[in-house]
Parts: structure tokens; sequence; C-alpha cells
């Protein structure tokens, strides 16, 4: 069994971030085990700008910001093609290669296993099941971006998150124009430009308050039956995009014995990014669903501060863990524990979701007492962020973030 | 067509139609009796029908009907599984099954089902208190009145044994052709000119495997005795981290009309839950539909709490080619040089193996004896359940291609070879899992759509591959 100092699990924005920054503090031994032949995550295939804006102030495109992060990373042993199978208390991890098995110990252990759509499985989606044609945006953006393949030349895109639009842009960078663009609310998902964008820019209508009904197709996609203000209708096309409805790559977590939060989806962590497990860290989208890449670069980078922190022994073993306390219309909150003793991050910030649209009060209480307050009007998929910097956890007690509506 | 076109190929002794598991079955025993014998098939692939999707269950009998042919097949064909099993390299996972009484009404009728499976000869089936169940499936929901225990019933891979059954004929000399849809025939002078879709093929005797086309197929022969009604079974399948949470069958207790909706783990290491009965005229759609998907995952939630909100991986749908009767329909016309299998409601997985034996019995009584050859060839096929080695774990087989089922590269390559290589992403998806996992192709199936080019015909039928 190898022993390592730090071994980030995901080599995408979030864990080669983390590989940069253990390097600059000074960390030698770092091992970045990606299961993919390159590094670099999903921003590989998406062939457009906005990426890692808010990390380093300039909009790379994605395959540009991959290689920056690659290349920002070097020094750290960068494994591919090295799938991690399983974690195990105290930071061992079972490891699979073209070789076989291998087991590893790591110091210190990120997890970043980033984020996936949510497929046609999944939603339950009613219809045909042809083996091939239904597919999310990850997969039409590696088709065209991995392969000669067309994967479609009619497809119709289900959902308006900000991913349904980069797999606009991807397919008009392909040539291929979508039929349709539905979204089952009655308003897009993404902010309101993105609707523009796609009429003006794409001539692609965008149908909300619109349901996907069924799949129609044997071998392939022929049509998909839609319910627009209670009529049925058929559209005939060779694909259905399932855009978005992202959900954490949380397998491993979930077979291990690290503590998931249903909410999120992903792993419990506490203010210095540790899971229960405290020898494993997270960050990036495996946390939840979903941030830009820039923001999950920016997690990435604290997480390491926090094991090289860890490593050289100034992060204190959490001898108590304060629950954060959430309740609907909030999804979740992250961090989702405060571990005591510890420090509290200036930059410590509350992150959170709701499951609806509201317009209410967002209030922070320490110890059953108001400490912070603002009036929100929050959507779903839109961040929400709580200041935490303030919070005093000397004699903390509990911890709640609530949304009053109002 | 090439020199060995069909139509250039000196008779057949036997000639089975259709290439469900239980034609796999027909077609290795006559294999391995020695006869010449081929296979017909009118899809892309094997298991294109009836045998696609089921809940993957090796059945002991223990509730079919009393001196039915399905329990005798049933027995025979757990047997044979059982004792084949290693040499094909197929896995058995030792679930057991429950059948579990939520209500008075349900545990009054329980001593009924209990002698019934000791009338059958199912060894080990006793009575189970609810507070014995609760100790061995934790995770149930309270309110169990009483169960029984039958211990016998397992879990197999359903795709994995067909194949191996196919592969193996195939290797002891066996024909099979894809593809190929037999749409009439004439009997002249004790020989079967059966028209296919790829030309003539001649046999002796022909056995109707025909499944879910079973009455359509027998009308070449004769007016066919029965009708066949498709009965579509909707299934949900959990996450793997379900598996955690039930390892073993719970089954109602079944009604007059169906069995019920079951949980069982899988081979692969999931559970499912499943699955409906719902009578259809479609004799190849099994469509799914939102309503039936979530009362399936609100019925796994009533009796596994833990399952409410858990990961879905994948949905489907399948036929059961049903008739009127409830029994299976075998049947041999001796003047027609004709042998029906038809009606083979939900137990063919288990069946089949059964049914391949009587089959090879029945012909010899009616027609010739046979012999067994020496030395059979035996055919392993690769692995696919959690419980036997795979390849991920043993290394030389390139790197992991599917990230949700931790498929090899060298699987993905095994299965564009060999005597009966995928032909379609559904068969390719059958024989390697790739794409079957919890992300259905997010991160691999540009891999896979590249392996597959020039190997598969390209997804689109205007052909895009490059």
């Amino acid at each position: 069994m190898s022993r390592h100092d730090a071994i980030i699990v995901g080599g995408g924005p979030a864990g080669l971030s983390c590989a940069r920054v253990l390097r600059e503090a000074g960390v030698k031994d770092i091992v970045v085990l990606e299961r993919e032949p390159e590094a670099g995550g999903v921003p590989r295939h998406c062939h457009h700008p906005g990426f890692g804006f808010s990390q380093f102030y300039w909009p790379y495109s994605g395959p540009a910001y991959a290689r920056r992060l690659r290349l920002d990373a070097k020094g750290a042993d960068l494994r591919t093609v090295a799938t991690v199978i399983a974690l195990r208390p105290g930071g061992e991890i079972e490891v699979a290669t073209p070789r076989g098995l291998e087991t590893m110990s790591g110091r210190s252990v990120l997890l970043a296993t980033g984020i996936r759509e949510s497929p046609r499985a999944a939603r339950l989606t009613s219809g045909d099941r042809p083996p091939w044609g239904v597919l999310t945006t990850g997969a039409l953006q590696q088709h065209l971006h991995m392969t000669a393949i067309q994967p479609c030349r009619r497809p119709v895109i289900v959902g308006s998150e900000s991913v349904a639009f980069s797999a606009l842009l991807t397919l008009r960078r392909a040539g291929i124009r979508p039929v349709a663009m539905i979204e089952e609310e009655d308003r897009i998902t993404a902010p309101r430009l993105g609707g523009m964008i796609a009429r003006l820019a794409f001539g692609v209508s965008v149908l909300t308050g619109t349901r996907l009904v069924a799949i129609h197709g044997d071998a392939v996609v022929e049509a998909v039956e839609i319910e627009r203000d209670g009529q049925r209708q058929r559209l005939a096309c060779d694909a259905v995009i399932m855009t978005g409805r992202f959900v954490p790559e949380a397998a491993l977590l979930r077979a291990s014995h690290l503590e998931l939060d249903k909410g999120s989806g992903g792993p419990v962590i506490d203010q210095h990014w540790r899971c229960s497990d405290p020898v494993y860290f997270a960050a990036g989208n495996l946390l939840r669903p979903i941030e830009t890449s820039g923001v999950v670069g920016r997690e990435g980078e604290a997480a390491g501060r926090a094991m090289a922190a860890a490593l050289a022994g100034q992060l204190d073993a959490p001898a108590r863990r304060v629950p954060v306390k959430t309740s609907p219309p909030l999804r979740y909150v992250t961090p989702q524990v405060i571990a005591i003793p510890g420090d509290r991050p200036d930059g410590l910030l509350f992150r959170g979701r709701v499951d609806r649209p509201v317009r209410g009060m967002l209030r922070l209480l320490r110890n059953g007492e108001e400490v912070w307050h603002r009036k929100i009007h929050a959507l779903p998929e839109r961040r929400i962020h709580l200041p935490g910097g303030h919070v005093s956890l000397d004699g903390i007690e509990s911890l709640e973030v609530r949304l009053d509506p109002s | 067509m090439t020199a060995d076109s069909l139509d250039s190929r000196k008779p057949y002794q036997i000639a089975v139609i259709g290439g469900g598991v239980v034609g796999c079955a027909v077609l290795r025993a006559f294999a391995l009796a020695g006869a010449r014998a081929i296979l017909l098939e009118r899809g892309p692939d094997i298991l294109c029908g009836a045998s696609k999707g089921n809940s993957a269950l090796l059945h002991t009998g223990y509730d079919a009907p009393a001196d039915s042919l399905e329990l005798a097949c049933v027995r025979a064909g757990y047997d044979e599984y059982l004792a084949v099993r290693e040499r094909l390299n197929l896995p058995l996972i030792e679930t057991s099954a429950m059948m579990i009484a939520w209500t008075e009404a349900e545990r009054a009728r329980l001593p009924e089902l209990l002698a019934r499976a000791e009338a059958n000869g199912v060894a080990g089936v006793v009575a189970l208190e609810a507070e014995e169940v609760r100790r061995r499936v934790p995770m149930i929901a309270s309110g169990v009145k009483s169960a029984i225990l039958i211990p016998g019933e397992h879990v197999i891979d359903p795709w994995s044994a067909p194949l191996a059954y196919a592969l193996q004929a195939i290797a002891n000399g066996a024909a099979l052709e894809r593809n190929c849809e037999v749409v009439g025939g004439a009997f002249e002078d004790e020989l079967w000119r059966l028209r296919t879709s790829r030309g003539m093929v001649s046999a002796e005797v022909v056995v109707n495997c025909a499944g879910l086309f079973g009455d359509i197929v027998d009308a070449i022969a004769r007016p066919p005795p029965f009708r066949i009604a498709p009965r579509k079974g909707q299934f949900v399948v959990f996450d793997k981290s379900a598996a955690a949470l039930v390892d073993t069958v719970i089954l109602p207790v079944p009604s007059e009309s169906t069995k019920g909706v079951l949980i069982a783990p899988t081979a692969f290491g999931n559970v499912l839950v499943g699955p409906t009965a719902e009578d259809q005229d479609d004799r190849e759609k099994a469509a799914v539909d939102t309503a039936t998907l979530k009362m399936l995952v609100a019925r796994a939630a009533e009796i596994i709490p833990r399952l409410a909100g858990h990961p879905i991986t994948a949905i489907y749908g399948g036929l059961r080619p049903a008739t009127q009767f409830k029994d299976y329909q075998i049947e041999v016309l001796p003047d027609r040089q004709w042998i029906t299998v038809a009606g083979i409601r939900s137990t063919g997985l288990t069946g089949a193996l059964g049914i391949g034996a009587l089959v090879r019995r029945l012909y010899e009584k009616s027609f010739a004896g046979l012999k067994d050859i020496a030395n059979p060839l035996w055919t392993p096929v690769p692995n696919l359940a959690e419980t036997r080695p795979r390849p991920y774990q043993q290394g030389g087989s390139g790197e992991i291609v599917c990230h949700c089922e931790w498929v090899t590269l060298g699987e993905i390559e095994a299965a564009f070879e060999g005597p009966l290589p995928a032909t379609s992403f559904g068969g390719l998806k059958r024989r390697t899992r790739c794409m079957m996992g919890r992300c259905q192709g997010f991160y691999c199936s540009w891999r896979i759509a590249q392996l597959a080019a020039g190997r598969l015909p390209p997804p689109l039928a205007t052909g895009a591959a490059a």
C-alpha cells in the first residue's frame, strides 16, 4: 500500500485547484486520481466562453480553462484512468487501474468527484426506451468534442437551466438546429437573457409551460409528445437532450462510511471542508448541484488551504460538531456542521438553495437568536449566500438558517 | 449473400424459431445431443423480445400448479442451472425469498402456499414469525403479520445465461442466424421448407419458440389452439447503494391473476421493484409510464421505507407471452414434424434448460433417437455479476470505460468479437452493462459510440459515423 500526504479524488476544477494550492503550500507528495484519460473535468467539453471567471478574472473557454488548471497543478502526481472504487475509514482508498486493484492511503484526502445531469431513467419519463438518442448535455458535448460522430440532427432540448443554453451553444457550433426547447415551468430557469438569446440568436423557440409527456421510437428516437395549455402535440425529432437537474456524483460516498446530506445529495461538511471522517475533505460540485466552474475552483483552493493546515498540524480535530439546522423551503445549506474547536474562517459563507420560488426573509440564528437577516427573492437553482464570518463560535450551542416566506 | 447462404445449406434436423432464452436453451439441448440444428431469430440479436426484460429470478417452482409442465420444467431447469453454471461462468446470488403477509387475509393464505411448496417438492420452505422477518430484513416496514421463507429462490444474470446457452450450442456445432424472420413455410415430403427474410431454410423438425409471436408462427403448421396475450411488466431499478437495505427477494402474497410486485436484489448489485401486470395488444413495445413507475417506487418504499427518495438507476418494461391458459403450451405434432413451445409466461429464465431437456425427449420419442456428444465444449461467458471476480479487479483488460458499472475497454472490445458479437447498442449493453448504470451514458456514451463506430450500425439511420 502506498502512502501519500494528499490524495485528490477527481481531477476537475475543484481537484486541480486544490492540487495547485497544496503544492504552493509546500506539500510535496500529492496524488491526483482522475478516472478519465485526461484531467480537467466537465469544462473540457464546453467550447464556449464563461469558465473560471470568478477564479482567474478571465473569460476562458471550457477547454482553455481546463488547460490552465492542468498547467497550474503541475508538480502533483496526476494519474489518469485511475478509478477510485471504495473509500475506507482513515483515508484508505481502493483504486482500479488497468493493472487491477491497488490500495492507497492518504494523510488527507479530497473528494472532488463533481456532478452529472439526471438522465431520463431517474426522471421516470414515460414512453419507449430506444437504446440510443436520449442523452444528457454532458453526453452530447463529449460526443461532439471527442468524436466525429453526430449524435443527432433534430433534437428537442428538455429544461432551461443555464446548461440548456450551453447545449444550445454546442449544437450551434456543430451546425445542429434543435426542434425546440421545452420547459415545464412558466418561466425559464436560467436568467431571462437566456431565452432571448435562444430566440434571437438561434431561432429556437422556447416553449415554457410545456411538459414532456412521452418519448417515441424503437431503435432510435422518432418523436416526443408534449403537453401545452392542456393540448397534446407530437414533435418529430431524432434525439431528446435531457438538460440539468444536476446531482452530485456521490456513488462512492453513498457506499462509504461518510455522512451524506439528503438535501444536497453531497457529503456533510464542516466549515473547514471536512467530512464526518476528518481525514476526508470535499469541495466542488460534489457538495451540491451546481455552481459555476470558477466558484468550484475557489472551493478547491479553500479546501486545499484547509488540507495544508491539517497536514501541518494547525487544524484541530473536531471535539464537537454543531449542526446547521435548515428547513423547507431551503433544500440545504453548506457547510452542514460547525466543528468545535475550530476557527471561523473570515470567508465563511453559507450557501443554500430553495426547492421553489420564494420571497421572504432569510435569517441566521445563533443559539436561537437572530444574528443576521436579509430580504430575498429566491429561485430554484440560483445560489443563496449568507455571510457567516461574523458569527462567534465561542459557546455556540445551535445554529439555524431559516427562510421565512413573506 | 455469401457462399454460406441459407438456401444452399443441406437440410437441418431441427430448426428452432426464436432466440429468446427458451430458444437458446432448446438449441443447446440439441447441439449437446449431436443434432444438426439451427436457430432463426427475427431480431438483430438474441433476447430481443420477451427475454429482454424480466425479474431475473431463479425459481424453485414453490408456487407452480401441481402436475403442471411449468413445475416440471422449472424444477429441472433449476437443477441443471446449478449443475452447469460454474462451467459457463454464470453467477448465483443466493438471496432466498420471503413471501410476506401484510394483512390477516394474506396471513390466512400462507398455510395453503406452504403446503403447495411442500407438495411441489421444494425443500426448506418454512413459516416465519414477524420477529424473525425483522431479524432477517432489518429495514422492513412495520406491519408484517407473518411470512414464509423459500430458501432456494435465487437471483441470476438474465442476459449472460441465455448468451452462454447460445454460445455453447454454437461451439458444439449448432447454427444461429439473426435478422432472420420466418415468414412462412411449407411441409412437403417430410421436410419443412421455411421461408425467411434471408432465404429458405430446410429442416426435418421445427421447434416453435417464438415467444410473443408463438401463435403467429404456430399458424404455419396449424390453426393455433392458443392465443398470445402480451402482458407488460414495468420495473424500476434503484442505485447500487440500495443493496445495503435489502439482500433478499421480498414477495407479496399472490392473487389469482398475478404474482404481484416484488423487490429483489439484482446480480449487478442493484435492487429492483416490479413487475406490473398490464394486458396489451402490442407484441413488441413495452413502453413505461411515469404514473406506474411512481407507483412502483411508492410500493417499494412502503415495504422498505428507506427506499423512499433513493436514487433511481434505470427503468424498463418487459412483455410476458401469456396465453389464455395457465400452463406452458408444449406439444408435439408428430404428423407435422413440429414441436410447439409457447406460453412460457414468466418463469422462462428458470424453466429454459428444463424445457430444452423436455423438448429433446419429446423429439426422441416422436422422431429419432439422439446421443449425447462426447466431451462437449464449454463456453464460459464474461462475468457481469458483482459476486464473482470482474476484469476491472483483475487487471489486464484496459481502463474502465463505463464508470458506473466499471466496464473495462477489454470487455467492450470482446463484445464485438466471437461467434455471436453484439450487433446493436442494446446487444452491447446486455453483453457488457455499459451505459446501464446510474449516469445512463453521461460519462461514457461518447466513448462507446467511438468504439462502436464501424462495428455497429451508426445510431442515426442517416449514417453519421465518421
